[in-house]
Formats: C-alpha cells, structure tokens, sequence
C-alpha cells in the first residue's frame, strides 16, 4: 500500500495525489482502530473493557464514514452509538455488577471454543466467496436521489427521508415509542413478582446482604 | 479517487466475521450485545459503500434507519437482561436455560 501510495505521489504532485494520499491514510487510521476495538470486544475478559473498545470500533467506523463522504452519518454514528447506546451498555455493566472477570476457564462444551471461531471464519469466507460469483452492484440509476450532485449531504439525505422515506421515517417513530412503552413494562416490578433470590446472589456478586441492595430492589 | 470500494466491503466482511465470530465465542449476554452492534456496524459500513458505488442517497438513509432500530433494540434488549438478572443473578446465556419450556 505504502509502495502504491508513493507512487502515486510521484506520479504527478498536484493536489489530487495528495487528496488520494490523504483518503489511504484515513482509510487505513480507521481500519485500524476498527480491527483493534472488535478483537478488544470479543477477546478482553472484564466487560467495562469490551464496551470501552466498542467505542474505538464505532470510532473507526465513523472514520469511514467522513472517507465516504457520509459527513451526516458521521456525526449521527459517534452521538448515538459512541455518546448513548456505549453509556447504556456501561450503566446495565455497572447497574447489575457485572463487572467482573468472565469465568472462561468453566466451559461446559469442550469444543465450543474452536467450533465458533471456524463457524465465524466460514462466514467470513461465505461472504466474500459470495461478493466474487456475480455482480451485486448493478449499476441502476439512483432511485432516491443522487449521491455526488450539488448540494450538500445534510441536505440530500433530509430531502430523500423526507420525501421519498417519509413513511418509514414515520414508522420509526411509532418504534421508538413502542421500545420505549417495553422497555417501562419490562423494568416496571409487579407487586407480586419474587423478588431476587438472595442464594444465588450472594455467591455470585457478594453483596446481597449489603443495605444499598435492599433498598434498590424496593 | 480515493479509496476502491472493495477494501472497504473486505473490512465491513472482516468486522461481521468478528462479530459473528463474538457471539458464538462469548458466554456473558452483554458482551454477546456488544458482537451484535459490530456486525450491525459492518453492514452499515456496506450500506454506505454501495451508496458512494452506486451515486444513490438510498444507502446513507438505510443507515439511519438501521440506526434507529439498533438503538430501539439495544434498549428492549437491555431491559430484558436486567429483568432476567433480577429473578436469578446470571449474566451468562448458559443461565438462561430457565427459559426452556
């Protein structure tokens, strides 16, 4: 890649090149912290870990995004994903006091280890045997407006959501009231709900008996 | 221009196979979760290719809808582990099995 970039950099010194350079070094920047922050995810034990590289991976995503040219989504990407649903996901990690150690060592499938990660290589390898049997791209002309075409992207993409996706635009809407309603039902106690059982908590978070807890669960 | 856009469907297929590869691996739910929101990512990123591939806005406005949806569900999601952690303190999927009819 570095051979590519400099010889397009010789190649002629105009701008261009140094535009071209400057989309690699983004490219790359963002692949990087992508690839870094998913094997975080998925091989640091304690959870608070994991979440904190979820938000390098939704980082480096946004990163690809401005490379993209997808400057709205960008900013979207880091406010929900990095700025609401990585808090969420920090405060249930700490709300419920989970957040210890995973017990890897107690397995009890032997080989449920190697068969995941071969059952996740033969998705990868499905995927881009997939991308090379044919043509995805079909090359049809823009049903929802134009991408490159004058205007800004703010401004496109709020024309094409407002025009011709109104009515799912407003039917996520009815979704978001919807989860929040669930989300209420499922967190509400009913009066006659068990409350948690105090063995199993104090073997595994040790702090059953403390005051705090008790108050909480009223 | 600037980047082909195969390197960057090759990393969004890269990012799912983790992803994917996460959630078999893992046993503690919010961590499944988490696997989950990367392969959500990885197909956003391939939303957003083929729309700079094919000149078509379509493929960022997908973007915000898959957006709105994985937040929806993270939230149900969330309030679900939180009422299964209140009946019995487990956040690993194998203390689920309750749920087996």
């Amino acid at each position: 890649m570095l051979a590519t970039l400099s010889a397009a950099m010789l190649a002629d010194t105009s701008g261009q090149a140094l535009a071209h350079a400057s989309a690699w070094a983004v490219f790359a920047v963002g692949a990087a912290m992508i690839l870094t922050g998913a094997a975080g995810v998925i091989l640091l034990r304690n959870p608070v870990h994991s979440a904190l590289m979820l938000v390098v991976t939704l980082f480096g995503v946004a990163l690809e995004f401005i490379d993209e040219s997808a400057d709205f989504l960008a900013a979207v990407q880091i406010i929900v994903y990095a700025g609401a649903v990585v808090i969420l996901f920090l405060f249930v990690i700490m709300f419920l006091g989970v957040d210890r150690k995973e017990a890897i060592a107690a397995e009890p499938t032997k080989l449920q280890k190697p068969l995941a990660a071969l059952m996740g290589l033969v998705v990868l390898v499905e995927i881009l045997a997939l991308s090379r049997v044919d043509h995805w791209a079909s090359g049809a002309p823009a049903q929802s407006g134009v991408l490159n075409g004058p205007g800004d992207n703010v401004q496109k993409l709020g024309q094409a959501v407002y025009t011709g996706y109104l009515l799912p635009f407003e039917m996520t809407a009815a979704l978001l009231v919807i989860a929040v309603v669930a989300t209420v039902v499922l967190s509400k106690r009913s009066a006659g709900s068990p409350e948690r059982s105090s063995q199993g908590d104090a073997e595994l978070s040790g702090r059953a008996g403390d005051p705090e807890d008790s108050e909480v669960s009223l | 221009m600037s980047v082909p856009s195969a390197w960057y469907l090759v990393l969004a297929a890269v990012l799912f196979g983790m992803g994917a590869t996460g959630l078999l691996i893992r046993r503690n739910v919010l961590i499944m979760f988490m696997c989950i929101e990367l392969m959500l990512n990885a197909v956003n990123l391939t939303f957003v290719t083929f729309a700079r591939l094919l000149n078509d806005i379509g493929g960022q406005v997908d973007v915000l809808f898959v957006l709105v949806v994985a937040a929806a569900e993270v939230v149900v999601g969330l309030a679900i582990i939180v009422a299964l952690f209140r009946r019995r303190a487990a956040a690993t999927a194998d203390d689920i099995h309750i749920l087996k009819g």
